[in-house]
């Protein structure tokens, strides 16, 4: 049972079809990993998830609605939150602010003692070491500020998470304290759709892996029945990839 | 003693109290954060020079002149606060400020309409312009500093255009206008209690803040702090309206300026609104991928600098008591916008405050007023005034490196 899933997504830039024919389905409490080289087509695809550009044609369907998500409020409001890759931070505004930017707390006297107390709620639960959340972005490092985006897509209790190279710029412990947290994500029953080009996370926390190579779908695998060097060589096209497709039909087949 | 929710890392230095407070200014001014500092700083030596130089200059009388002239720039300065911050520019204040004034005089002294028509259609018609701008910057991506620029000649154009072969029209002293800006002052004990009510108001509402903050588990400004906050202000407006006293007072027009002032602060501080204002100036991207209407915000942004612009052109006409071909030129558009930037408002967006008009303003004017009692003539002053522009400029830019290289940019 999907919550999010896309059945012919195709998207062009100019003379250049980024996405051709994209099928994807997240599950509840499902994390699918979404690999591919570069140029293969995720960031397109988080774009068109996340509101930022609209699918050229082709269907999104969420909880079982045919849906449109023309902006990225559209995207917040149905409940796909994304974390992209640049984090899409202020760093002249303080931790506060960011994290309720968008969405504050009465729009016309702002909040900030009912801001600030669940900005440290939401820190707390995914065990940040921010040190202070009134100091701006620009001050923090990398980690801190990968923990405060993340922070920041769970506050409108979204369905679906989208993290783009979550785990790129982090540290070995910050890492795997991302990990962690993707998978209490998963706990909480949220269908996750992490990006990755680190095999270690895919395998580590990912139910699935859907493979994008050159702005098509090469393959969908189960996690546990396949190893990273089928996953790499979907990736690159390295082998012949009728063995792939053959595992990938089987697998739709039992789904169905 | 629990420690406070936001107190618990070990990593933070306590810093209570008084000292602490002083500590985290002087810490945040080494990182770059300069805040208000160089204002101050300026106002201070500037005065300090012109009062050596003539001796009249810091008099009651010359004050209150300062404070009446300051109000029609402080209002346009305002609005350019507002460009700035989402990191655009309008240069066209002085046009649009110069035609507001301009088609006042027109429909209130040659047509004959109600004053209070003139100025609502003065007014809409900075709005107007304003929208026009925006249009023009979010359909088709036009830098603004172009637009604007096209709007400075059309707009003095159009003004031109407006007085016709009337050339320059006189406002009558007995309307309530030219008297709101010439005559009217804030009585003596009217303004004292205004002064305790600002600093009750500071108190109280700081007050308030920390229970809640208490209340909800966050440290808080200790009780002497707050007491000690609201002494001061209530200290400095007290001396203030006793010092203009001495002579005319403290001036309405003024008044309706400082409170333009707060409430822009109000709006920019502890509104949704002003929360997307800085951060469209701080990551456009970020922004819009938050959800929030950039193309909205840049819209009301353009829409309220105009309308300041205009508001402060019919401030200027009428304390002029005449609005003639040149009303909204010279110099009007750079004051404007070096009050601003000299007040804190960095040219590169996301960074500044309301009071930053304020504080640009009083030193703009005074450098203006000093040099005028010096006898100095136009020439001087417009350079002493791009001087000091450019040193605004250039602390802008070297506390934005230092920053940066603190990692607070």
């Amino acid at each position: 049972m999907s919550v999010l899933s896309l059945r012919g997504i195709s998207k062009t830039f100019g003379a250049v079809a980024a996405l051709t024919d994209i099928a994807l389905d997240v599950a509840a409490g499902e994390v699918v990993a979404v690999v591919g080289d570069n140029g293969a087509g995720k960031s397109t695809l988080v774009k068109i998830l996340s509101g930022v550009h609209p699918p050229d044609s082709g269907t999104i369907t969420f909880a079982d609605r045919q849906v449109q998500i023309p902006t990225p409020a559209a995207a917040h409001k149905l409940g796909i939150a994304t974390v992209f890759q640049d984090l899409a931070l202020c760093e002249n505004l303080n931790v506060i602010q960011n994290l309720f930017l968008g969405q504050e707390i009465r729009p016309l006297r702002l909040n900030d003692v009912a801001m600030e107390t669940r900005s440290w709620e939401l820190l707390r639960q995914l065990s940040a070491k921010i040190p202070s959340v009134r100091v701006p972005v620009a001050a923090l490092s990398g980690g801190q500020r990968q923990t405060v985006a993340i922070a920041r897509s769970l506050l409108g209790d979204p369905k679906v998470i989208i993290l783009d190279e979550p785990t790129a710029a982090l540290g070995v412990a910050q890492t795997a304290e991302v990990l962690n947290l993707v998978e209490r994500l998963r706990e909480n029953g949220l269908g996750v759709i992490m990006i990755s080009h680190n095999m270690a996370d895919v395998k580590a926390v990912a139910d699935t892996v859907a493979v994008l190579r050159l702005g098509r779908n090469n393959g969908v695998f189960p996690v546990k029945d396949v190893s990273a060097e089928d996953i790499i060589a979907a990736i690159t096209g390295a082998t012949d990839n009728v063995v792939a497709q053959r595992a990938a039909r089987g697998q739709e087949g039992q789904q169905s | 003693m629990t420690t406070t929710t936001d107190r618990q890392d070990e990593r933070l230095q306590s810093r209570d109290g008084l000292r602490g407070a002083l500590t985290d200014v002087v810490e945040r001014a080494r990182g770059g954060d300069l805040g208000m500092i160089p204002v101050v700083v300026g106002l201070i030596v500037i005065w300090t020079v012109l009062q050596v130089l003539n001796p009249v200059f810091l008099s009651s009388a010359n004050l209150v002149n300062l404070t009446l002239e300051s109000a029609a720039v402080g209002v346009i300065a305002l609005g350019i606060v507002c460009v700035l911050l989402v990191g655009q520019i309008d240069l066209s204040v002085g046009s649009v400020s110069g035609l507001s004034g301009a088609v006042l005089a027109v429909l209130f002294v040659v047509k004959g309409l109600p004053v209070w028509l003139a100025i609502f259609a003065a007014v809409v018609l900075g709005a107007v312009v304003g929208w026009l701008y925006a249009q023009l910057f979010n359909r088709f991506g036009v830098p603004s500093f172009v637009i604007t620029l096209a709007g400075l000649l059309g707009f003095l154009g159009l003004q031109l255009y407006v007085l016709g072969t009337n050339g320059s029209i006189n406002l009558p002293f007995d309307s309530g206008l030219v008297n709101f800006a010439q005559f009217a002052f804030v009585p003596a004990w009217l303004s004292y209690t205004l002064a305790v009510v600002a600093a009750g108001a500071l108190f109280v509402s700081g007050f308030l803040h920390a229970r809640e903050r208490r209340k909800a588990g966050l440290s808080a400004r200790s009780m002497t702090a707050l007491a000690v906050r609201s002494v001061a202000l209530l200290a400095a407006l007290g001396f203030v309206v006793w010092y203009l006293g001495q002579t005319r007072g403290v001036g309405w027009m003024f008044v309706f300026f400082v409170a333009l002032v707060l409430i822009m602060h109000y709006l920019l501080s502890r509104t949704k609104w002003g929360r997307s204002v800085y951060a469209v100036g701080g990551n456009v991207e970020a922004a819009r991928r938050a959800g929030i209407n950039v193309k909205a915000v840049f819209t009301t942004v353009f829409v309220l600098c105009s309308t300041f612009a205009a508001v402060g052109g019919i401030m200027a006409a009428a304390r002029l008591a005449a609005v003639n071909p040149s009303s909204g030129g010279g110099d009007v558009n750079l004051n404007a916008i070096a009050a601003a930037v000299i007040g804190g408002t960095s040219l590169f967006g996301g960074r500044g405050s309301a009071f930053g008009a304020l504080l640009g303003v009083v030193v703009i004017q005074s450098i203006s007023s000093g040099l005028t009692l010096l006898n100095l003539d136009s020439s001087i002053r417009f350079m002493v005034t791009g001087a000091v522009l450019l040193l605004a400029v250039v602390v802008d830019s070297v506390s934005r490196r230092s920053r940066t290289s603190h990692g607070r940019a």
